[in-house]
């Protein structure tokens, strides 16, 4: 298994050059970035020819690519279009975006799996029929309506909770949004487990479990279960990268400078260095994601094996 | 029918870990305090992150406007009420042929650090902002001055001098300013942020500046978190006649003005200035009278791409004339904006005056909804080219949208055909951008202009002028560009409004635009907060607001 | 909507059959919990395929697909959910059918009003008829939904597959290419690869989903063979000489698929929905394009004004949704063989 996760280390190098070639070279299909720094006026030619100067865009695409890359091994992700360094950029939104994710993925975990396992077990009946009421709502209810609404309920009508969050962004307040950023994702957990559960419910090892006279939270806790939640953790290993960089409507209802608000302001502003560095980072902890869901699957399924 | 006991069956591994898992993560990241509350007479004000660095030659936005507002006062400062442009440090400015200005400032103002603020503060400051090596968004508005292009060759290569030979210091509260053409209301253009001066500390420590502005403004920076909070504190020592009422403002950057609004509700914030569009329709029930709503410098048209020959050929002028007519601007104004943008009949604002230049109905039948004429000049103009238009506008900003897909349904409900007219969106506002400096467009877009000073000329030069340098639909009329310069020859303010009066008749003639509205600023704010104004540029006037 | 998954399977499933109560619990009559007492635990393994007839069934004659296509048309949920399918089909093509207005019509004077006679669902904020346009926003939202998700489904479920079953160096290249794709976000995504289009067709917004779509199914493929490939079956199988082709078709797909049917049909309803996000961003549907994902992305922002705008869109896709849930759930069920 270590030669496993090394191997899988390694591979990591070219998908890191593939990844940063590709959206660098999206960032830079997008066009000139200069036009609109200057808002809603036309842009003085001498000024902008400047600014294009200074930021290599003048020169081909290989030799900015190279050049990024140049500053990237010497520790310096650039600049952003307001003149922050990206660095600083991260720093502060990765931590935020990270507990939101957590939350958000804690939320669709605890509930996710719980729903399932009840609809799965009693499949047919009501809270099952509530279960598939409530994925519909949430697949066709946008996260901006979800979201206001929710927001609106708790941080005006209610008082419970602020309706935007802090600068410091303490987990408290990320409740809220985490529960709204997990919604959609709660609809795959759920029904994920749910099938799952059905399917493994017949399996000869839960027939021997049953046979040997196991107690029953203990047949399905210990051999459903765990059996049964490969398909959701790799869902949630798949999740966690989109839930980080894809936060842009929650981040934006609760006002929380993630990284999704980072990265889409980046796209907007056609500011490479802010994209290539945040999607950089987002690839690593995907990367980092998918391996631990690999490894998980030896832990939850003994029978596969690593090299 | 089966129906037993409850069903017991809980996931308690999974529940307990992911408890664990939080707690863990809470120790982990470790959590910071909330901090909700408000600083006694304090007023907790809602902003954006200006997309530029915070210099003042280098600020074009509002938001970045806003806080220059507050820290710093150049020669001239617009009357938050009136928008006349009056003196500030300025005592005098004198000049017997509109292009020699002599400049006397008024004793004893310091900026916010000690440091006095003297005729050499001004140079430099002017200095900074028009050299190319700076990059500064604003180094057009010195092209005035002579020597611009020595310090801004027009190729974007070096510069052959270093500073503006057009100023001069004479003394400490006096320098002279010569400009390369007449130009009689330079001088009511002193209010706007790019002329303000600047203290040595920022071109001692210019990073130093940058963190922490220091100005000679009523208000001084505290704290500064790029894209958070900006914390400013009325400053005791000021000497000007606007001190602040209160104790200081907290700029809180909102990204989404809906959150800012929510906030405002829930007792977060005291102060929003841009009510979104669609929490207007119970504004009124929300916040009662604590809801302002007032007009603003800002007019939004219909631009026609001048260079494409199937819109400029004379014959379209009847088209573009008859489109302008198609378009229901009451209801549109009424239904979609909730009346918070009025029908616009000429091509400037009401916040001009009428003795500033603002003269309603200068547009005439032409912006007068009548759908049988409008079908009339369309058809005798041969039509629509290649009988469909599309109404251009950026997606990523702003809900245009509503509103384009509104014009484009009063124009197809006139010329009874659906598909006349639709929205075409464009991605981002820098492509939006590229697509008119390549003369791309083709047909009509969305146009905004926010003034940058109160002034008639502000609306007309930079927009329609040959090759202005807002002029986006290229249009080039020979008689509009010899009245303009007549006009910023005239030696009296009332003949140099005349004369840009004259102007806009021939933009009335010739529809290279079609004024839609004029859109006001808004506000809401929250009980602990009373005189609460918006000046012209649909900022409030902090330095007014009383707190308590 | 009755519970959608009373179907004659629940005697082998042994869960809470609306139609089964003449059935004994089985759990009841099975093994005693150690606190004894007959518990509701409804786990089915107690009751062996005894609802159907025939064991271990398929006749030797007749494949596993053919099998559960025999099996799907005497499902009645299958039916339903079928008819539904057709049903939305049918008014994609013809919205004429039942909506006589025009969709593209607006009277702004009558902006966000609610219903008014000949305008059941109410006007949108340009005074359009919300019920025609929900009609005809059935073409596109449809076609996006069902192509897209076909397109990355298979795309997924074969290279996921694929890398799952033979592991090693076509895992890792497969994988990784998938990693690459999953990194671009799909904003940026949409900028640089749908604004150079000028169609106003729905190919290219459906072409761009599948490519953003396919590796999150094909994660859950390889993830789910990696664990089917495993079972003793498919060991067995494959020491017998089963070909690969063989084993992964016969043995491996039809225990794998549970997963990717259940991502596929959800992922069906935020594929509709992300051609609203498309489309808001300049990039997705050209005007005037009706779908119901730009409908439900324009009612968003006035939620407040008029829920009207969001509840019909929104509710086309909410059944939308439902009848591909159900019609997955039979298919999963038809391929199941534990079940017969």
């Amino acid at each position: 298994m270590g030669r496993y996760a090394l191997r899988r280390l390694l591979q990591m190098i070219p998908v890191f050059i593939g990844s940063t070639f590709l959206i660098f070279f999206m960032v830079y299909a997008l066009g000139d970035p200069v036009a609109a720094l200057f808002g809603d006026k036309a842009p003085d030619p001498a000024t902008a020819a400047r600014i294009r100067r200074d930021l290599y865009l003048d020169e081909p695409l290989w030799r900015q690519y190279a050049h990024y890359m140049g500053q990237i091994f010497s520790g310096h992700f650039g600049t952003a279009f307001n003149g922050q360094p990206v660095t600083e950029l991260m720093a502060s939104a990765f931590p935020v975006t990270l507990r939101l994710t957590l939350v958000a993925v804690a939320f669709e975990m605890a509930l996710g799996i719980t729903l399932g396992v009840l609809s799965g077990l009693r499949r047919g009946r009501g809270l099952d029929t509530s279960v598939l009421l409530l994925t519909l709502v949430v697949v066709s209810v946008p996260t901006f309506v979800s979201g206001t609404v929710l927001q609106y309920l708790f941080g005006v009508s209610w008082g419970w909770a602020r309706p935007s969050v802090s600068p410091e962004a303490p987990l408290d307040e990320l409740l809220l949004p985490g529960v709204v950023l997990g919604l959609v994702s709660l609809a795959y957990t759920t029904r994920l487990t749910r099938t799952s559960i059905v399917e493994n419910a017949r399996a000869d090892y839960v027939r021997t479990a049953v046979a040997k006279g196991l107690p029953r939270h203990r047949i399905v806790t210990r051999h459903l279960l765990r059996n049964s939640l490969i398909p959701v953790v790799t869902f949630i290993g798949t999740d966690i990268g989109a839930l980080m960089g894809g936060a842009i409507v929650t981040e934006r209802i609760f006002n929380i400078h993630g990284v999704g608000y980072q990265l889409y302001q980046g796209i907007l502003r056609q500011n490479s260095p802010t994209v290539v560095g945040f999607v950089t980072v987002l690839v690593i902890v995907f990367l980092l994601a998918n391996l631990l869901v690999d490894l998980l699957y030896a832990v939850l399924d003994p029978r596969i094996r690593y090299a | 029918m089966r129906r037993g006991a409850p069903y017991s069956l809980r996931a308690r591994p999974s529940l307990g870990a992911v408890v664990l898992i939080v707690t863990a993560a809470t120790t982990v990241t470790g959590c910071g305090g909330g901090d909700g509350g408000a600083d006694a007479g304090v007023i907790r004000s809602s902003w954006g992150d200006p997309p530029n660095p915070l210099e003042p030659a280098n600020i074009n936005d509002v938001q970045g406007g806003k806080v220059l507002d507050m820290i710093f006062r150049g020669l001239k400062r617009y009357d938050p009420r009136t928008g006349e442009a009056k003196n500030a440090l300025a005592e005098r400015i004198e000049s017997s042929d509109q292009r020699d200005y002599t400049i006397t400032l008024k004793k004893g103002r310091r900026f916010a650090n000690g440091e006095k603020v003297t005729a050499a503060s001004f140079v430099n400051a002017w200095n900074y902002g028009a050299r190319i090596d700076h990059k500064q968004r604003n180094a057009y508005f010195f092209e005035y001055i002579e020597g611009y292009d020595k310090v801004h060759p027009a190729s974007g290569g070096a510069p052959t001098a270093k500073t503006l030979s057009g100023l001069r210091i004479k003394n400490d509260r006096t320098f002279t300013v010569r400009l390369t053409q007449k130009f009689s209301t330079w001088p009511k253009t002193l209010g706007y942020n790019a002329y303000a001066p600047l203290p040595r500390a920022f071109f001692e420590d210019h990073a130093a500046w940058l963190r922490k502005p220091v100005g000679n403004g009523p208000y001084q920076v505290r704290s500064y978190v790029k894209g958070s909070v900006m914390k400013l504190r009325a400053w005791d020592g000021y000497p000007g006649p606007d001190k602040a009422r209160n104790k200081g403002v907290d700029l809180r950057v909102y990204t989404d003005s809906n959150t800012a609004y929510t906030d405002l509700q829930a007792g977060n914030l005291d102060l929003v200035d841009d009510v979104p569009a669609q929490q207007l329709k119970f504004v009124r029930s929300d916040l009662g009278d604590r809801y302002i709503s007032q007009p603003a410098g800002i007019i939004q048209t219909l631009t026609f791409p001048m260079y494409d020959r199937a819109w400029s050929s004379p014959a379209k002028a009847k088209v573009r004339r008859g489109i302008s007519m198609a378009i229901n601007r009451a209801q549109i104004t009424e239904r979609i904006f909730q009346g918070t943008r009025t029908p616009a009949t000429d091509w400037t604002s009401p916040v001009l005056r009428r003795q500033g230049g603002y003269q309603p109905g200068l547009c005439g039948d032409a912006c007068r909804y009548d759908p049988v004429r409008a079908r009339r000049l369309i058809k005798a103009g041969g039509g629509l080219p290649g009988g469909r238009m599309t109404i251009t506008y950026n997606a990523d900003s702003g809900s245009h949208k509503d509103w384009v897909d509104a014009v484009c349904n009063s124009v197809n409900t006139v010329l009874r055909n659906d598909r006349a007219c639709v929205g075409a969106p464009v991605g981002t506002f820098a492509d939006y951008r590229n697509k008119m400096a390549g003369k791309k467009m083709t047909g009509p877009f969305r146009a905004g202009w926010q003034m940058d000073y109160p002034l008639i000329q502000n609306f007309l030069q930079p927009l329609y002028y040959t090759g202005a340098s807002s002029n986006d639909g290229h249009f080039s009329d020979t008689g509009f560009d010899r009245l303009v310069n007549q006009a910023n020859a005239a030696s009296a303010d009332g003949r140099a409004i005349a004369g840009f009066r004259d102007a806009e008749k021939i933009l009335a003639e010739r529809m290279p635009a079609i004024p839609l509205w004029y859109q006001n600023g808004s506000a809401g704010y929250s009980q602990r907060l009373s005189e609460v104004a918006l000046n012209q540029f649909s900022v409030p006037v902090y330095t007014q607001i009383k707190v308590g | 909507m009755p519970e959608p998954f009373d179907t004659r399977y629940d005697m082998t499933e042994a869960i809470a059959p609306a139609g089964g109560g003449g059935l004994v619990d089985p759990a009841a009559s099975g093994p005693r919990s150690p606190k004894g007492g007959p518990r509701r635990l409804t786990l089915p393994w107690r009751k062996e395929p005894g609802g159907r007839s025939g064991g271990p069934a398929a006749p030797t004659g007749r494949g596993l697909w053919t099998d559960a296509w025999h099996d799907l048309r005497r499902n009645p949920v299958f039916i339903v959910s079928a008819l539904v399918i057709l049903f939305l089909v049918a008014i994609a093509i013809w919205p004429q059918l039942i909506a006589s207005g025009n969709p593209y019509h607006g009277d702004l004077a009558k902006a966000q009003d609610g219903p008014a006679p000949g305008h059941p669902f109410g006007y949108d904020l340009q005074g359009r008829d919300v019920y025609t346009r929900t009609v005809y926003g059935a073409r596109a939202s449809i076609t996006v939904g069902i192509c897209a998700t076909l397109g990355a489904a298979l795309l997924g479920s074969v290279l996921g597959g694929l890398a799952g079953y033979f592991g090693g160096w076509w895992d890792a290249l497969l994988s990784r290419i998938a990693d690459v794709f999953f990194s671009i976000p799909i904003l940026l995504g949409g900028l640089v690869f749908l604004s150079v289009v000028t169609s106003g067709s729905v190919w290219p917004v459906v072409g761009f989903i599948v490519l953003l779509g396919w590796p999150q199914i094909s994660r859950i493929a390889r993830g789910s063979v990696v664990t089917v490939k495993e079972h003793d079956y498919v060991q067995a199988a494959r020491a017998l000489g089963a070909s690969s082709g063989r084993t992964l078709l016969r043995h491996i797909a039809p225990n794998a698929v549970a997963p990717v049917i259940v991502v596929a049909t959800i992922a069906l309803g935020t594929y509709i929905s992300l051609e609203a996000t498309l489309s808001f961003l300049g990039v997705g549907l050209k005007p005037p394009t009706v779908s119901w994902g730009i409908d439900i992305s324009s009612a968003a922002t006035q939620i407040r004004n008029a829920p009207h705008m969001l509840l019909w869109p929104a509710g086309a896709l909410s059944i939308t949704v439902l009848a591909f849930i159900m019609l997955g759930d039979a298919v999963r069920d038809a391929l199941d063989p534990k079940l017969r």
